[in-house]
């Protein structure tokens, strides 16, 4: 673990920042998870409103909270989305659309202030370092809606699947269900973060919690913020006339492992991943469609037009001033020119001046 | 009434039509509608205590995702103490499942339609069949997502849909991912919402009922949406084996009806109102499509330029009724008993 906390010793006091998104139907246990987690009430539990309201399909709603947590002594300051209404309307093809524009503002603020002459010392970072994508628990494999959604978010964000209210799931179905998952994950290539470790630079330990890890995907959640009596122990969990769940019980439900890798062992390595990465790919994207001209579709956020125009200004600084170089180069070689020149114009007249020089004297000495 | 002077024994009547009812045995025909995931599949099997129709859920990942709604109707014949139900259970997988899930009921909607004008057909036909088969649906289960929230706006647009051509009976499905508390908030959302925008459902209310029937009615319209667990295998309870899941942390026991409320389910479907969900559907649904269909016919044939009913309308042919200017049900529908 030391090598691991070797680099973030600095950090430690001043504390780490994270952000992460949890997105999923209405009723998979989104809120709930994040409740946990925080082990607070953070998100407000969605509202019984009016029955009057329910058919009136409202969108998607996206929400950034922030949270301070405090994890073996470390300090997190924690910014979680949620994203209300996602998967609840009967076309659903705008909710993507809002996830990944949102997503790439994000983006587009850190263009715009990277490229900034002054830049801000104090500039938050608001770029979601991990999405969790919460799958209801049918049981068979992933719905189009699921696949979709996982394909169009990973090249901007890490996703991390998750089975939302996996209580209901006996062991045998959840190892079924997990399977098919991985499966479906492979075959339709959707790049999802699967704890990434190299096996030739990575030490013993890591390449075996990473693929220990690797294994649980995707983690089988079960999320409480309600306390229990189970067996004279109180603990965090879900009654039932036919038993009880505890949340923090491995045997139950994955939270645990979930949570320290999220908030204590991955979280540089996933902020790694969205800087130098994701990132860098965005911004290479943009960059090449900017420079060449290329089609501005959907509004021009201020940042957008910022980061574009101060690429163009500094392009403009870049060819004035190889025209200068230019200029300069001309003139001095005009000058050159007109010194070799007048050089050769005066050798010309010494040249003349000797030549009657000399026939004067010969003049005189006959 | 007249006094009877002395027995007559008519009252074996009764005796006589069961006699004959028995021979002919009885047809049930159940769709189940609801997103792919939801244990619908397994209800069923649950429900009539036999394997009768696969999940039709995706278990491979170089099957595609379904793209529309499908119907497919399974038929069989169970048979208990002598006595015969014919069977159809119509699934409708790919309902709700995509991304855009607009008019993804319509295939529902036309099919149950398609099961009345089928029958009207050979009901108008000069030379029918003594006894014409009954495709027509006589229940249809609709299974809600346990979301322990709220009805979705895609439940509310079919159900109230459905509610006008079929008799429905809403379930909670896999309600074993809900506590009791949570549970019982949910379905009085659902009720407040249902009656919110005056959907229909399931027992409709009758003059000829008596008090008993009334009182039964109302306790099932009480529980109404049935929240349900199934399951085809067994665990063992108390030295017993029973139908069950057995999960990490406990034993559930679909038959206790402190678990969940699969026997009210079943004993409402089969054990009470079997007959009245058969009839129902002949005297309120086929009579409400079969008086819009021979008014749109008395219009069209009085002014033939009026514009055409709902369902395209029937014309009576002479003979076996094959080839009509008809929508003629799906290929995979009714098998022929």
């Amino acid at each position: 673990m030391a090598h691991r906390l070797g680099g973030r010793r600095k950090n430690v006091k001043k504390g780490f920042q994270f952000t992460f998104m949890v997105v999923g139907a209405s009723g998979t246990g989104r809120t709930t998870f994040v409740n946990t987690l925080c082990d607070s009430g953070v998100l407000p539990k969605k509202i019984s409103d009016n029955p009057e309201e329910a058919h009136n399909e409202a969108g998607i709603k996206i929400k950034p909270v922030s949270v301070e947590l405090d994890e073996d002594g470390v300090r997190i300051s924690l910014t979680i989305v949620d994203t209300p209404g996602f998967g609840d309307n009967i076309d659903n093809e705008k909710c993507f659309q809002e996830i990944v524009g949102y997503l790439e503002s994000q983006y587009d603020d850190i263009l715009a202030e990277e490229n900034r002459i002054k830049r801000n010392p104090r500039f938050r970072d608001n770029r979601v370092h991990a999405l969790l994508y919460f799958i209801a628990p049918t049981g068979h494999a992933l719905r189009e809606i699921d696949i979709e959604l996982m394909r169009r978010l990973s090249p901007r964000v890490n996703v991390i699947p998750v089975i939302g209210r996996a209580d209901s799931l006996t062991p045998q179905e959840l190892r079924d269900f997990k399977r098919r998952i991985m499966e479906d994950i492979e075959h339709y290539n959707i790049p999802i973060y699967n704890f990434p470790y190299d096996p030739e630079e990575d030490d013993e330990d890591t390449v075996e919690e990473n693929s220990e890890l690797r294994t649980l995907l995707p983690f089988a959640i079960i999320g409480s913020d309600e306390e229990i009596v189970v067996n004279g122990r109180t603990v965090r969990g879900r009654q039932y006339p036919w038993g009880a769940v505890e949340v923090d019980n491995p045997k139950h439900s994955d939270f645990a492992r979930l949570r320290s890798a999220l908030l204590s062992s991955h979280l540089q390595d996933l902020k790694e991943i969205t800087h130098d990465f994701l990132y860098e790919n965005y911004r290479t994207e943009k960059l090449s469609r900017t420079i060449n001209g290329g089609d501005q579709d959907g509004a021009a956020l201020d940042a957008d037009e910022m980061a574009s125009q101060s690429v163009r200004l500094k392009e403009e600084q870049l060819r004035r001033e190889e025209e200068k170089l230019r200029d300069i180069e001309l003139k001095v070689q005009k000058e050159i020119q007109e010194k070799r020149q007048e050089l050769l114009a005066k050798e010309e007249a010494l040249r003349s001046l000797e030549a009657r020089l000399a026939a004067a004297q010969l003049q005189d000495a006959a | 009434m007249s006094a009877l002077n002395g027995y007559v024994g008519f009252d074996t009547i009764t005796q006589q039509i069961e006699k004959k009812l028995l021979k002919r045995g009885f047809q049930f025909n159940v769709m189940v509608v609801g997103q792919s995931g939801l244990g619908k599949s397994t209800l069923v099997n649950t429900i009539f205590a036999s394997h009768l129709i696969e999940s039709k859920g995706r278990v491979a990942c170089d099957e595609p995702p379904r793209q529309t709604t499908e119907i497919e109707t399974v038929g069989h014949i169970i048979e208990e103490n002598g006595v015969r139900l014919k069977l159809n259970i119509v699934d409708t997988p790919g309902y709700g499942d995509q991304v855009n899930n607009e008019n993804c009921w319509e295939p529902i909607i036309k099919y149950i339609k398609d099961q009345h004008s089928a029958y009207l057909r050979k009901e108008l036909t000069a030379t029918r069949e003594k006894y014409i088969q009954d495709s027509r649906i006589h229940c249809c289960l609709f299974f809600l997502t346990p979301s322990g929230h709220a009805l979705k706006p895609i439940d509310i647009v079919v159900l109230k849909k459905l509610s006008e051509v079929v008799n429905v009976v809403p379930v909670i499905a896999k309600s074993d991912a809900l506590t009791l508390e949570e549970r019982a908030a949910f379905k009085m959302r659902i009720k407040q919402e249902l009656t919110f925008h005056n959907i229909r459902l399931y027992p409709y209310e009758s003059e000829e009922d008596d008090e008993q029937e009334q009182a039964l009615n109302e306790s099932i319209r009480d529980l109404i949406p049935f929240a349900v667990v199934g399951s085809e295998r067994n665990v063992v309870v108390d030295g017993k084996a029973v139908r069950g899941r057995k999960n990490r942390y406990g034993v559930i026991n679909v038959e206790n009806e402190d678990h969940c409320e699969f026997v009210h389910l079943r004993n409402f479907l089969t054990r009470t109102h079997l007959q009245d969900l058969i009839e129902t559907t002949a005297q309120i649904h086929y009579e409400a499509f079969r008086s819009k269909q021979l008014l749109a016919i008395k219009e069209s044939t009085q002014q033939p330029t009026s514009p055409g009913a709902v369902h395209p309308p029937i014309t009576p042919v002479n003979g076996n009724a094959s080839s009509s200017a008809l929508t003629s049900p799906t290929s995979t529908s009714v098998p022929a008993f």
